[in-house]
């Protein structure tokens, strides 16, 4: 119920009053919503009795097909095994297709680099600058790039390929129950959606929620699903996770079926979220709300194209390496300038090494996600910068060689579990931030919506640490 | 200046809502329907020119207003946010249904689509429990004809039992049997015999126990069985409106300052 009555009559009014009193008694939720449902219900059943008497249909051919996409699309039983089957399918395109593009891309950077040495040597350029430059800077660049560039070509196409043909309202739908249950709104679902794409547009997006309550629980929570910026961390990281655990042959298998699962462990952790924020500090009761599922359309492949590949493949692309290439400067300068015989970064990764070794991760790590904060596309190549600068000059090649590497610094499969699991939980980027603060107001809520992620994040890598090293 | 408004007691209401009247020939229409079924288009097409746009009082939702002349009456036309129903889900449904309910427009017309009909008469046949003074207008018949849709359209208004207009307001088709309809229920030339909802007994029991304690507040000013239905469902903001616009209150009338009525 929201708020108090406030009756402004006069004492003559003193009968209405109490009457209204009276009235008060009779809303009793629990008893209230089964009682709604037999209303509407009836009035449901009128109007499908009447349409059946005054419209006839031709050929409804389309709109039946529609239906029946529906009805299984959204089915109770069929529609979440559907749901993951199609991320599934999309993770494993995107796995399979971007490691030969990958390791091309590497190559051409590679060769490049040598030719940039040879110039710089011919030069005699003093070697601070070529460290800059060619170390810090191009080095980044060149692994965001060949890493990333890949796999965003290949995932948002066919991700804008389902927004097109018009299956996300459909897995809206599916989610409305359950964030419902959760008691938050059941557009969250919607807003969740869209932080798959980019967390700020979902919370931007959490203006359509009009309860303040439920648009901070989705406003809090948002961040809890994987961005673009993070996907292709995630899908890197699942391939090198199960290189050595599963035969080569089912490895891409094997590495999209984990990040599906990880996508899911997402959605649920931001249930559990909402649930907890909406038991506690958010308490209330959901509203409801109208969905209506659009028709489905034939995609226009040309306009998926410009989309995916302009609106986000560049956009994601560039604010990477207009992020990383700074980021690559100050890393040079971290690892290079030395205090007391050690290095600035190595002195902040020994400072953070107890509390990162509690966690299962290392100080390097978590200096990569403090760094990274402005934005997430920038954590794995600036931990790849501090591995690398920090003494084997590691050449860079393929995926393998990202394995290699980590290897190399004491990463086991729980590092790199790790490392997923607070990729997908840790303190939103910077520009989500600044949107929260944007969109809410409040000082308070910004803040809490950068610890509690944090926290969740900490405790689920806390646990599975512990767990991992107590039983093995 | 101050009058209390309790001898014109629908321009009192009317002032929650902003309207203000300039003489007995006006007569006030509400326009309500589902979202993307034409409903603005209706309005365009009626109203021209002569619109103005703005907020509802102390509500973020936008609303837009006209005027059109038909035979000797002057019409103000309300058009009302796009709902799917009066249930007060969100604030629009809460504006749209404290309008028709508190406001009481001389006559509503609800827009439907005729391409997904089925779905559209849930807010008719709700609007239908609130009001006898209702039109209907079957919108996009072009879109159904093309998609092999057939609207009986006599067929519809026997069932209802209130009048049918099929209208394709992009084209300007159907708008003048409209504006015929709606003059003639507006000013009672013609009457409706809205087709009401029998609830199972559980239900029917219930309001009727309700509807009674509400003929304390109501006077006649409210459809005691929609209410006691929306109290049945559970709506805590029925009571908030039926506080703010129906109860018997010098401040609630005063509230706007002077009646706008004029004298």
């Amino acid at each position: 119920m929201r708020g108090e009555l406030v009756y402004m009559g006069t004492s003559e009014n003193k009968n209405e009053y109490d009457i209204m009193e009276s009235l008060k008694d009779t809303l009793d939720r629990e008893k209230n919503e089964q009682l709604k449902d037999i209303v509407v219900g009836s009035i449901y059943a009128e109007a499908e009795k009447i349409t059946r008497d005054v419209v006839t249909k031709n050929s409804g051919k389309k709109v039946d097909l529609d239906k029946k996409l529906d009805d299984i699309l959204t089915s109770k039983y069929t529609g979440f095994p559907i749901m993951f089957l199609l991320l599934g399918i999309i993770f494993w395109i995107t796995i399979v297709g971007s490691n030969l593009p990958s390791e091309m891309l590497s190559n051409l950077f590679f060769g490049i680099e040598e030719h940039l040495t040879d110039w710089f040597m011919y030069m005699n350029t003093p070697q601070w600058l070529y460290g800059i430059l060619i170390l810090g800077i191009y080095r980044t660049l060149a692994w965001v790039i060949s890493v990333m560039l890949p796999p965003m070509a290949i995932f948002f196409p066919l991700f804008t390929f389902l927004e097109d043909l018009g299956y996300l309202p459909r897995v809206a739908f599916n989610l409305d129950k359950l964030f419902k249950k959760a008691g938050a709104h059941g557009k969250q679902s919607l807003t969740m959606s869209m932080g798959f794409g980019c967390n700020a547009a979902g919370i931007i997006a959490c203006r359509i929620i009009e309860s303040p309550r439920e648009r901070l629980i989705a406003m809090i929570t948002n961040n809890f699903v994987p961005c673009n910026g993070r996907f292709p961390t995630l899908i890197a990281l699942s391939t090198i996770f199960l290189s050595g655990l599963v035969a080569a042959q089912f490895s891409n298998l094997a590495a999209s079926l984990l990040v599906s699962v990880l996508v899911l462990f997402s959605i649920i952790v931001t249930l559990a979220i909402s649930w907890l924020l909406s038991k506690t500090w958010l308490k209330g009761v959901p509203s409801s709300f109208t969905l209506e599922l659009p028709p489905y359309r034939k995609p226009q492949l040309g306009r998926i194209l410009y989309t995916s590949i302009i609106d986000r493949t560049i956009f994601v692309l560039g604010r990477a390496i207009a992020i990383a290439a700074p980021a690559g400067i100050i890393i040079w300068f971290l690892a290079n300038i030395n205090i007391g015989g050690n290095s600035i970064l190595n002195h902040s990764a020994a400072f953070l090494q107890p509390f990162a070794n509690l966690i299962g991760l290392d100080g390097f790590i978590l200096m990569a996600f403090i760094l990274g904060f402005p934005a997430n596309e920038i954590v794995l190549p600036i931990l790849i910068m501090s591995y690398m600068a920090e003494g084997a000059m590691l050449e860079l090649d393929s995926i393998q060689a990202m394995k290699e590497l980590f290897v190399d610094n004491g990463w086991t499969w729980l590092t790199t579990l790790n490392f997923m699991l607070f990729t997908l939980f840790h303190f939103p980027c910077g520009t989500t931030l600044w949107t929260i603060k944007k969109e809410c107001g409040s000082n308070k809520w910004t803040l809490l919506s950068a610890i509690i992620p944090t926290v969740a994040g900490v405790i689920i890598l806390f646990i599975i640490t512990q767990l991992a090293r107590f039983l093995i | 200046m101050n009058l209390t408004c309790k001898t014109c007691p629908k321009i009192a209401l009317n002032q929650n809502f902003n309207i203000k009247l300039e003489d007995d020939n006006e007569l006030v229409i509400a326009l309500a329907g589902n979202p993307n079924v034409g409903k603005s288009t209706v309005f365009n097409a009626l109203t021209g020119l002569n619109q103005h746009t703005g907020n509802w009082p102390g509500k973020t939702v936008s609303n837009a207003r006209g005027n059109y002349n038909y035979k000797d009456k002057k019409f103000i036309l309300v058009d009302l946010p796009g709902t799917y129903s009066l249930l007060a889900n969100s604030v629009e449904e809460q504006v749209a249904r404290d309008f028709i309910c508190f406001g009481k427009p001389d006559t509503t017309i609800v827009v439907t689509d005729a391409t997904c009909l089925e779905r559209n008469l849930n807010i008719v046949l709700q609007i239908m429990e609130l009001t006898d003074k209702i039109v209907l207008c079957v919108n996009l018949m072009d879109e159904a004809k093309r998609k092999g849709i057939l609207v009986d359209i006599k067929k519809l208004e026997e069932e209802l039992g209130i009048p049918v207009v099929a209208t394709i307001a992009r084209k300007g088709k159907g708008l003048n049997e409209l504006m015929n309809k709606t003059y003639n229920i507006a000013i009672g030339i013609e009457t409706t015999s809205p087709k009401q909802i029998e609830y199972p007994k559980i239900i029917e029991d219930k309001i009727d126990k309700i509807s009674e304690k509400l003929q304390g507040i109501s006077k006649n000013r409210l459809n005691t069985r929609w209410v006691a239905l929306r109290l049945l469902e559970g709506d805590a903001t029925m009571l908030e409106s039926i506080n703010k616009f129906a109860l018997d209150r010098e401040d609630a009338y005063n509230e706007g300052g002077t009646c706008i009525y004029g004298y």
